[in-house]
């Protein structure tokens, strides 16, 4: 188990090594001076040579990247060009109400997709079967912002019981916040869903065929509890793997679903700081994303012995 | 086996619609979809315009049509791109091994640490936003997915019996590559530009929408949605036909693509 965890670790290093450098060198192909582009326009030729100088701009490239992966791993990310903030501080701000959104959202999916995931499989090729199936197929072809759209105009607008655009935080008013982020959160909760029951069923159907099964249910356990006990934690430990993906995906900014609801949150920041051509904010959004999508990843590899301890072995 | 034949034609159905809809497109078209009519304004659905006119005046199923042609003309340009160099490139891995192959894998790995549609973004951010610049990110995007299921496919298909003939009769490394291995590895791929297609129509969509993919005039389905949010109270159809287009669209890949993987990977779904 220790060898198991410490192995999982120790090839995350690499990984994080490489992202780093591709993070770094994807904003050093812009043309220019890299402290122009860090600066924008609102640089005067003194902060210009404070930068350059503190970016080690006279040196080898590779002392350029230790330099800015020094300052990276000590949390400064520099600061925005167009409000002057440190990016880190903006980046953390903005991360809190996307990985609320995201966590409760993949929660409520979960749920969903076990018992309809689990039901169907049990009912194989029954009209309930055929209903999930059916179901999840076409969820699975609708765009995240298209039916967070059409969940806006029916609402919000035709009906009128969601507010439409804005957000208001929590430190504000708690109940208008969840107001806001009721159709947010329903639609990523109906997308998700899609994908998680199609999982469930399929490694559910595995696991129904297997011996111990069969053997459960002629020693005459009871079907609610072959379906509880035996069948349940084994299918789930494949789709935990997929959670790990959407989950590390999503909390990545779930740019689209935050430009339909216009909330202030991660995936609408790294859109703006583009369009903006704030590349620090930018920069930053991209390390931060992708350290937070491997430690998503690296946390569902290391539960993965829990649901299933044959991993450990291999 | 029923499901399979469900999957298949209505897959293969919804697939040929659009294709049909994207050759009419190049002969006929309602209206010009990017000729503005300043006297009808925001018409809803009616005879003259089946899907009604958007806030210039502009025929939205001509839009729709032309919007079809762009998705279809940057997702095939993708998975073209994103195959061939991954095929190549996957299959020099798995046939040289050694160090070429911890390079492409660890490059691979790298790729894979940011989500798909984040590097994408990034990429465009550092080329700038343009047909081009789109097909190019999204190509790098998912050029790992295929590296890694061709890599494997070699890896597995060069111990065979027949490739050891190849070579033991005489054929050189190159021509036992391209007539032997590489034909084996097509029904993985082939599920896999599929399953690709999808996954670009629905990311170019979003990042149009986002407003960082094609830019207007030019109309998407993506940029059509971005552009009809200001109209939902009393232009609806504008939110709801380039959504539809989308849906559809994605329900036939997907349907087709899960009917081949049943087809031609008979492990799954035993």
């Amino acid at each position: 188990m220790i060898a198991y965890i410490a192995k999982r670790l120790l090839l995350t290093l690499p990984t994080l090594i490489l992202v780093a450098l591709v993070v770094f060198f994807l904003i050093r192909l812009i043309p220019g001076d890299p402290a122009l582009v860090m600066l924008g326009d609102a640089g005067d030729a003194a902060s210009l040579a404070a930068l350059r100088q503190d970016l080690g701009l006279d040196r080898s490239l590779p002392v350029q990247f230790l330099v800015w992966l020094g300052y990276a791993l000590r949390g400064d990310l520099g600061h925005s060009i167009l409000t002057g903030e440190p990016v880190a501080a903006v980046i953390w701000d903005r991360f809190q109400l996307t990985a609320l959104v995201v966590l409760v959202a993949v929660s409520l999916a979960t749920l969903i997709a076990m018992a309809a995931g689990l039901l169907a499989a049990w009912k194989r090729d029954s009209a309930l079967d055929l209903a999930v199936v059916g179901t999840a197929a076409l969820v699975l072809a609708v765009p995240s912002f298209w039916l967070g759209l059409i969940l806006l105009l029916v609402f919000g607008l035709k009906l009128g019981w969601l507010p439409v655009v804005g957000y208001v935080p929590f430190s504000e008013s708690a109940t208008e916040a969840v107001l806001f982020l009721v159709l947010p959160i329903l639609t990523l909760v109906i997308i998700e869903s899609g994908v998680l029951t199609r999982m469930m069923r399929s490694s559910a159907i595995d696991v129904l065929n297997l011996e111990y099964v069969t053997h459960a249910r002629a020693k005459g356990v009871p079907e609610r509890a072959v379906l509880w006990r035996h069948v349940l934690p084994n299918a789930f430990a494949p789709t935990l793997t997929l959670i790990g993906l959407i989950l590390g995906h999503l909390l990545g900014g779930i740019a689209v679903i935050e430009t339909v609801f216009t909330l202030p949150g991660l995936g609408r920041l790294m859109v703006d700081a583009i369009l903006a051509r704030d590349y620090p904010v930018l920069q930053g959004c991209l390390l931060f994303t992708a350290v937070i999508y491997m430690a998503v990843n690296l946390a569902v590899d290391l539960c993965y012995p829990f649901f299933d301890p044959r991993v450990t072995a291999q | 086996m029923i499901n399979i034949r469900l999957n298949a034609a209505l897959g293969g159905a919804l697939t040929g619609l659009l294709l049909l809809v994207v050759a009419l497109g190049f002969v006929w078209m309602p209206y010009d979809p990017i000729a503005i009519d300043l006297a009808h304004p925001l018409d809803p659905p009616s005879s003259a315009h089946w899907f009604g006119t958007d806030e210039f005046g502009r025929d939205v199923l001509s839009r729709a049509m032309l919007g079809a042609r762009i998705s279809v003309a940057i997702a095939l340009a993708v998975v073209v791109a994103a195959v061939g160099a991954g095929a190549f490139i996957g299959a020099l891995a798995g046939l040289l091994r050694g160090w070429v192959d911890r390079v492409v894998m660890g490059l691979s790995d790298a790729i894979l640490a940011f989500p798909g549609m984040l590097l994408a973004l990034a990429l465009i951010a550092v080329m700038g936003a343009s047909r081009g610049s789109m097909v190019l990110a999204l190509a790098i995007a998912y050029l790992p997915s295929v590296v890694r299921v061709v890599r494997g496919a070699v890896l597995s298909i060069r111990e065979r019996e027949f490739v050891e003939a190849s070579l033991v009769a005489g054929d050189s490394r190159l021509y036992t590559l391209f007539s032997h291995i590489l034909p084996n590895t097509l029904p993985p791929l082939v599920v896999l530009a599929t399953s690709l297609f999808g996954w670009v129509v629905l990311s170019e969509s979003a990042l149009s929408f986002l407003g960082v993919g094609v830019p207007p005039p030019a109309p998407t389905w993506g940029n059509m949605l971005s552009a009809a949010r200001p109209y939902m109270e009393n232009g609806s159809w504008l939110s709801v036909v380039p959504g539809l287009c989308i849906a559809v669209t994605l329900l036939g890949i997907n349907l087709l693509g899960d009917a081949l993987r049943d087809r031609l990977d008979p492990r799954r779904e035993a």
